[in-house]
């Protein structure tokens, strides 16, 4: 172990960059541009694949019509997952490298990845009732979820709990990596355990259980789900180095500028 | 010049190192502490218990549980005049349990399908359910492949699909 320690280095071009883009300052300006081709693909991408989904796409030979939802819970239930992955890799950033900007990117996905979470259970209760006869049932994938969305809500309550910003950064980050166990536990449960929700339909090492006519505007949808998901968080992020730059002298001048 | 040497690279400061081993030893001792903690709740994790359990005599009697299954082909019985409902459920290994249920089924449920009942088990080994929910599988279809498949859906739930449904390829 500490052999391998002894021989991290950083090329250090790679060095500068991280440490560049540990800058609020340079995260603001340079994704600026971004936003609005962020947003328009993201439209682009959703609306097609969500009309193609609901409309286009042939019905389950099983459930009818009432598996179509799939194309909203499983690109929600995706992000709901990776969003809380990304805090807990910006909370790792925070400790290690005590990086404002990690922060505030763990500030601003909490309260995003939450609402991805609720949408994957509502939508996944909506789907329940016709299918399997019931809006909920505590088998250990729907409980995972949901102590997901615990998790979310516990993090975005201890930030507002704490009146020391970064003591409540340091807190929320050591929260994000301790939870962070919760994530494969939701994507193992269930083959681990007996549970009433099927197993997945997608894996990196094997064919979709889905001809490419149902998976195609699913894939659509999850690569916009991204999307939203990356300009809702880099949006968010701006609008949290703003707020709290905002007594240094580069906010106070962008501010001059734009009020003249 | 090589990937060492002191002008191209640097080494990570030793204080990070230490803060990264600490989150490292931090995650892992959680994980290993939810790992033992769900491992001894595993029977309890389990939404279920499967026919074979079931017939094992692992399973308590005249208690709340629920037992799941794929329903036996030809299982099926329904009681004229009421909604009492009887069947097998299997785990597609030998091992079968006769459930009985008064109500409403599931749109999904049928022979070979798989459900979850809710409900006690009696002394004579027949499961008594109070509630009946369909289990599906992960794999999608359209009505056409499923017919070409050889898949049918359950009884009384033809999907529309246009002017072909399943019943065209057989």
């Amino acid at each position: 172990m500490k052999y391998i320690f002894d021989r991290l280095r950083w090329p250090d071009g790679l060095r500068r960059l991280w440490h560049r883009m540990g800058s609020p300052r340079w995260f603001y300006e340079t994704t600026g541009p971004w936003v609005p081709w962020l947003a328009a693909a993201a439209a682009l991408l959703i609306g097609v694949g969500t009309v193609w989904g609901l409309a286009y796409a042939p019905p389950d030979y099983l459930q009818g019509d009432s598996f179509r939802i799939i194309y909203i819970h499983v690109p929600a239930a995706y992000l709901a997952q990776a969003g809380y992955i990304l805090m807990a890799i910006c909370g790792v950033v925070l400790l290690v490298w005590r990086m404002k900007l990690a922060d505030m990117v763990m500030a601003t996905v909490a309260p995003i990845g939450a609402a991805f979470t609720f949408l994957a259970l509502a939508t996944g209760s909506i789907w329940g009732k016709p299918t399997w006869g019931t809006y909920w049932i505590w088998d250990a994938r729907i409980t995972s979820v949901l102590i997901l969305l615990f998790l979310y809500l516990g993090i975005m309550g201890l930030r507002r709990a704490i009146e020391r910003p970064e003591a409540a950064g340091r807190a929320c980050a050591i929260l994000a990596i301790v939870g962070v166990i919760n994530i494969p536990i939701i994507k193992y449960s269930v083959d681990w355990w007996m549970t009433l929700h099927q197993p997945a339909t997608f894996s990196v090492t094997s064919a979709p259980a889905m001809p490419p006519i149902m998976w195609l505007p699913l894939l659509l949808n999850v690569l916009g789900f991204n999307l939203l998901f990356a300009v809702s968080v880099i949006q968010g992020t701006r609008t949290e180095v703003l707020l709290r730059e905002r007594r240094t002298r580069w906010v106070t001048d962008l501010c001059r500028q734009e009020r003249a | 010049m090589p990937w060492g040497s002191k002008r191209k690279s640097s080494r990570m400061h030793p204080k990070r190192k230490q803060r990264l081993l600490v989150i490292g030893v931090l995650v892992g001792g959680v994980g290993l502490t939810t790992a033992l903690v769900l491992n001894a709740l595993n029977e309890n994790i389990n939404l279920f218990y499967p026919p074979d359990q079931i017939v094992a005599g692992m399973a308590p009697v005249d208690q709340r549980i629920r037992a799941g299954g794929v329903v036996v082909e030809g299982s099926v019985f329904r009681e004229t005049g009421s909604m009492m409902v009887s069947f097998l459920i299997s785990d597609l290994d030998g091992s079968e349990v006769p459930v009985t249920f008064e109500g409403i089924l599931p749109n999904l449920f049928g022979e070979g399908q798989g459900i979850v009942a809710n409900g006690r088990l009696g002394a004579d080994g027949v499961f008594v359910a109070s509630e009946v929910l369909a289990k599906h599988d992960e794999n999608y279809m359209p009505a056409e492949l499923a017919a070409m498949r050889g898949r049918k859906p359950p009884m009384g739930n033809e999907v529309d699909s246009g002017s072909n449904g399943y019943s065209a390829g057989g």
